[in-house]
This record gives structure tokens, C-alpha cells and sequence, in this order.
């Protein structure tokens, strides 16, 4: 069988996904009956809904013609969320101005054009101006470096 | 008569409230804040109150709530100028005043039309206070008298509303609203105290934070999208020179006063039902503008009642959508719910019990979103200049501060790094999502109103003993379930269907 629209399709393929998760994670707590419902009862039926639902997308991707997925964007997909994890990771361990940087560093990878000068400048100028707003001006307790 | 008094007295504690120097300042920074943020390209209201939300905790709770709402109608009329002057909307209620507004820049003519977005949108912010103010009350009283029943059923009723009224699939837009619904249980349940969706993760035991799903969704994989379309290159024709006449003839503000009204009627009756809201309205006041023109065909070409209509319906629907969210606790959209999280997070516990026990706080907060409105008018006009000049920062400079941004207002919630890892793995769905055009914002919502509806359906059953009926034999439960039924039945049938497709491509 052929899949005729990819986008209706893979929607699909993901509410059902989503739903046998949650039926499946949902048997571990206690079900309840209706009039006492139990912490299982309603992920349980969401997740049956939602799988029927996704089914119904998927049956209807494979009958009527739809769109195709376009292009992905790898490369800003993956800079992007390194920057954010490292950034999340670095500021308590490494200080607010090295995990700043390596956010906007990356984060600037990701883009189309990538120029070292310009984007050392911004760097410098992002990281004075979101200090001055957020640790002096609204007093957030980040330390700027990994001493304290 | 009695009513018109306690109105009016209401009304001056809220503008003694509202009008203190230091309420006065954060209103004023809210709208400033809003607006430059607005006029950025690929951050709506959303996003950019997420951005913003930990700006305000460290204000008292008015003048926190004062500046949200300030940066709220900041950041759509932010979206309206870029819509005329780029080409650009902002975000989904403007695409609307690009139609016509952008060839009236194009014909010379930016200062009338950015002119008029901005009276209509004074005119339907008035309208909207004054409605919020009479209707508020009476509203809080009914909703005093709600039960569990009735909670669900209104909530049934907003979450489908907004699959509905969304763009798109509808099936794909309900199976959001269940997957949201899941979302929004994540965590420790208050019944049972067991954790649930946690994945063994401690962070997650207090549930998935509002800003990090929102950020992720709306924010991150905007970023992404925008970064695949490589947006350096997309049209942003600047028409800076043409805006010489600020403002519009005496002929401009003659035929604009009908579409001015009616746009806020229409923005009116969106705004106040839960889950439809600022975009249906503009697309609808738009659609009846052209049907009630003398000449139609000059839409498309830059007529400005194509502009003065849909603004003055988007900035009603933006307004009175406060009226379901400080009355009943239950808000309307994603930017309502992030208001209530502000409440939250403030330490008032959002309902119909607000009014009463914190008058203060509604009046003060009601009397300062007219005043916010009053202040877009005076700042904007002066200040478009400097909006333009925005404009010209290209986007390779600007989203790395977006990303700064982002992650430290998305630290500074919980001082959590599980946050930041978070808000990727949303910004990755939200970029499928996107990818597979589904709307976010019917999963936003139903993500707020997911611990709630599990609730008062639990609530709801253990009251009846189980039996289902309880929704249709209470008569304002019941109501709301035929709204609902209806609503459905309405989007189901082949030739409405057809027409709202229509409004959407127009």
C-alpha cells in the first residue's frame, strides 16, 4: 500500500504512538471504577481516544492525496538543542558568561551565514547586556563563573 | 440604578489602583516591552509573555498582572504594524491585516493604515473594559453556582471551540487537544499521590511547566522553522521611505467607522467564548467587510476597511477573553492560561472568587488594560519610527539574542536544568508538529485544562455515583454539552466546511 499523504500519515502514526504509550504506562496505576476512578482511569481512556483518532489520520493518509513532508533542518535541529543542553548543563556548573556563550555560539552555527568577527561581537554584547538585565537589574542568583 | 453605581464605584477602585506612579510605570514598560518584542519577527504574544513572565516575579501581584497584560496588547499590536509595513504577521491574528494593509504601504499610504489599526484597536479595547466591567460580575455570581459538572462541560466546550475555529484538519486538531490533555497530567496526582508519566524523573513530579511546553512549542521550533525557510532571504522589503501622512483623511475615518463597530462586535462575541479567539475574529470581520463594501474588489488592493475591521476585531477578541479567564478560572487560550499561571504563581488562586475577595486586583487590572490601550495609541504613532529601524536587524543577529532569552526566562522558573532539556524536547515536537501541520495551540490549551477536567470529571461521577447522565440532566451542564455537540455537527457538514476554508485562504 502506498502512503498518498505523508503529512495526514505520520500524524497519524504519531497520536497512535502516543496513545498505546499512555495505555501502556497507564497499566500501572490503579484503574478505579467510574464512580471512584482511579489514577489509570482517565490517561487509560485518552490514550484509547487518541490511538482511534491517529488511526483514523493514518487511514487517511493512505486513501486521499495530500501533501509531501519537506526538508528537515538537521543542522539547526541538532546546533540548537546542543546549545540548549549545554546551557542548561553549563550555567550551574560553569557560570553564566561560558554557557551563555556556547548557547549563542551555536545557536549562531545553526544560522545561514556564519561570520567569526560578528559573531564574537554579538557574543560579547549579549552576554554584557542579558548580565546587566538579569543578574544586576533583576537580581537573579546565577554565579558568572565556576568559582563563587 | 444600583447596578450602574456599583459599576462605577468598582471603576474607581480600579482606576485608583491602576493610576499610581509605580502601576502607571510597569503598564507602561509592559506595552513598551510588548510592542519591540512584537515587532520581532517569529515571536508572538505567547512566546514572548513566556520570555517575559520572569521579568514580573519579583513585582506585587497587580503590578505584575498590569504589566503582562500590558506586554500582551503590546505584543499584538506589535504583530499589526509588522503585518502592514513587512508583509510580515507577527503571529496568526494578523495575517489578516497583511491582505490589505501591506498594499496600502505599498501605495503610499502605511501612516493612514497603521493610524487606523491603531484607533480601531483603541476604539474596540474601550468597548471591550467597559464590557468586561458589566459583565464580569454577574458572570463571577453564575459561576459561584457552578458544580463539577458544569466546569466539565464548559471546558468540553472551549476545547472544542478551538479545534474547531483552528485552521487545518480538524481531526488532526482534536487528536491535539487529547495528546495536550495527556500532557497536562504528567506529574504527582492529587488523588492518589502516585506520580504519573514521570519517567522516574523527580523534576517532573510537580508536572510539566507551562512556560517550558509553551517556549518549546512556540518558541524554539518557530526558530527552527524559520531557520529552514532561511528567512535572511524571505521577503523583507522595507517600505520605510513611503510613510510621509501619518494620518488618514477625513473620507478614511468616514468609511471605516462601520467596519471599526462591527469588527468589534464580532471580536466581542469570539473573544468571550473560551477556545475561539483573536484570529477567527479577524478572519470573520474581514470575510463580512467584503461582503458589506460598496466595492469588493478594491480588497486585495489596499482598502482600508480591510485593515480597520479585522484590527478592531482581533484587539476586541484579545481584550474580552479576559472575561472567561478572571470570571471563571478558566482561560480561553494559551496566552489567558500563562496569565493564570502569572496569577498562580503570585499566589491567588484564579476563579470566580478573585472579584470578591481581591477586588483591588480585577478593577485594578481591568481599569489598566484601558490605559494600556490608551498608551499603544500615544506611544505607537511617535514611535513607529524606531519599530522600523528594528526591522532592519537582520535575522542572523537577532535569534541568537532570542535564544539567550529563551533559555534564562526558561531557567529562572525553577532553577532547573530538567527545564532547558524540556523546552528542546518540546521544541523538537513542536517542529513535527509543524512539520505535519498540526496546530499547537488547540494541545496548548487542552494541556492547561488537562489536571482540571480530570478533576471535575472525577468530581462529577463520584457525586453521581458513576452514572454519566449527571452532564445532561443539569440544565446549564446540558447546555453547554448541546453548544458543543453542535459545534461539532455545524464543522461536520460538507458546505460550512467549505466556507471556512474559503475565509482561511482569503
Amino acid at each position: 500500500m502506498k502512503i498518498k499523504s505523508q503529512e495526514d500519515f505520520w500524524a497519524g502514526a504519531m497520536f497512535v504512538g502516543f496513545g498505546l504509550l499512555a495505555i501502556f504506562m497507564a497499566q500501572d496505576y490503579p484503574f478505579g471504577s467510574t464512580s471512584r476512578m482511579g489514577p489509570g482511569y482517565f490517561p487509560t481512556w485518552l490514550g484509547i481516544i487518541m490511538a482511534c483518532l491517529g488511526a483514523a489520520l493514518c487511514l487517511q493518509g493512505l486513501r486521499t492525496e495530500g501533501a509531501k513532508l519537506g526538508k528537515w533542518a538537521f543542522k539547526p535541529m541538532v546546533l540548537l538543542s546542543l546549545g540548549f543542553v549545554i546551557f542548561g548543563w553549563a550555567i550551574d556548573h560553569l557560570g553564566f558568561v561560558i554557557a551563555t556563550a556556547a548557547l549563542i555560539i551555536l545557536g549562531a552555527g545553526a544560522g545561514t551565514e556564519f561570520k567569526w568577527k560578528e559573531v564574537i561581537i554579538m557574543t560579547i554584547v549579549l552576554i554584557i547586556g542579558s548580565w546587566a538585565l538579569f543578574i544586576y537589574g533583576l537580581e537573579l542568583p546565577y554565579p558568572l563563573f565556576w568559582w563563587r | 440604578m444600583d447596578v450602574i453605581a456599583s459599576l462605577f464605584s468598582n471603576l474607581a477602585l480600579g482606576f485608583e489602583t491602576a493610576v499610581s506612579f509605580q502601576n502607571l510605570t510597569y503598564c507602561f514598560i509592559g506595552v513598551f516591552v510588548g510592542t519591540l518584542v512584537g515587532v520581532l519577527p517569529g515571536i508572538g504574544p505567547l512566546a514572548a509573555i513566556a520570555m517575559l513572565l520572569p521579568a514580573t516575579f519579583n513585582l506585587p501581584p497587580v503590578g505584575a498582572l498590569i504589566m503582562l497584560a500590558g506586554i500582551y496588547y503590546g505584543t499584538q499590536y506589535g504583530g499589526s504594524t509588522t503585518s502592514i509595513l513587512v508583509n510580515l504577521p507577527g503571529e496568526s491574528a494578523s495575517v489578516v491585516t497583511c491582505i490589505d494593509g501591506y498594499q496600502m504601504a505599498k501605495n503610499g499610504r502605511a501612516g493612514p493604515a497603521l493610524a487606523i489599526a491603531a484607533v480601531g484597536s483603541f476604539f474596540a479595547g474601550t468597548v471591550g473594559t467597559i464590557l468586561i466591567a458589566v459583565a464580569g460580575p454577574p458572570l463571577a455570581e453564575m459561576a459561584l453556582k457552578f458544580g463539577a459538572p458544569e466546569y466539565f462541560s464548559l471546558m468540553c466546550m472551549g476545547l472544542i471551540a478551538s479545534a474547531v475555529l483552528a485552521s487545518g484538519s480538524m481531526l488532526k486538531a482534536i487528536s491535539m487537544i487529547f495528546l495536550g490533555l495527556l500532557f497536562g497530567i504528567v506529574g504527582t496526582d492529587v488523588n492518589s499521590g502516585m506520580s504519573r508519566f514521570t519517567f522516574g524523573m523527580s523534576g517532573l513530579a510537580d508536572g510539566l511547566s507551562f512556560v517550558v511546553v509553551a517556549m518549546g512549542l512556540f518558541g524554539f521550533s518557530e526558530i527552527l522553522s524559520n531557520l529552514e525557510k532561511g528567512q535572511d532571504k524571505a521577503s523583507r522589503e522595507l517600505l520605510t521611505n513611503k510613510i510621509e501622512h501619518l494620518y488618514p483623511t477625513l473620507h478614511d475615518i468616514k468609511i471605516c467607522m462601520g467596519p471599526i463597530m462591527r469588527g468589534t462586535a464580532i471580536g466581542a462575541f469570539f473573544g468571550t467564548l473560551p477556545g475561539a479567539g483573536p484570529t477567527i475574529s479577524a478572519f470573520s470581520s474581514y470575510a463580512l467587510e467584503k461582503k458589506m463594501a460598496k466595492r469588493p474588489e478594491e480588497f486585495g488592493t489596499g482598502a482600508i476597511q480591510g485593515v480597520a475591521g479585522p484590527e478592531s476585531a482581533n484587539n476586541a477578541a484579545a481584550q474580552c477573553a479576559f472575561i472567561p479567564t478572571l470570571t471563571l478560572g478558566i482561560p480561553g487560550s494559551g496566552t489567558m492560561a500563562l496569565m493564570l499561571g502569572a496569577l498562580t504563581i503570585q499566589g491567588i488562586a484564579p476563579g470566580p472568587q478573585v472579584m470578591t475577595q481581591r477586588p483591588e486586583l480585577f478593577w485594578g487590572l481591568i481599569a489598566s488594560m484601558w490605559i494600556g490601550n490608551a498608551m499603544l495609541v500615544i506611544l505607537n504613532l511617535p514611535l513607529i519610527g524606531l519599530w522600523v529601524k528594528l526591522l532592519q536587524v537582520p535575522y542572523r543577529m537577532l535569534f541568537p539574542a532570542i535564544l539567550v532569552f529563551m533559555g534564562i526566562g526558561v531557567y529562572s522558573v525553577n532553577n532547573l536544568d530538567l527545564d532547558i532539556y524540556m523546552t528542546v524536547f518540546f521544541g523538537l515536537m513542536g517542529y513535527i508538529f509543524n512539520k505535519v501541520r498540526c496546530e499547537p495551540a488547540p494541545l496548548i490549551l487542552a494541556f492547561v485544562l488537562g489536571p482540571l477536567m480530570e478533576e471535575n470529571l472525577r468530581r462529577a461521577l463520584l457525586i453521581s455515583r458513576g452514572d454519566p447522565t449527571v452532564f445532561f440532566t443539569r440544565p446549564i451542564s446540558a447546555a453547554f454539552l448541546i453548544a458543543t455537540i453542535l459545534l461539532l455537527i455545524v464543522m461536520i457538514m460538507p458546505n460550512i466546511r467549505k466556507k471556512r476554508d474559503q475565509a482561511y485562504q482569503e
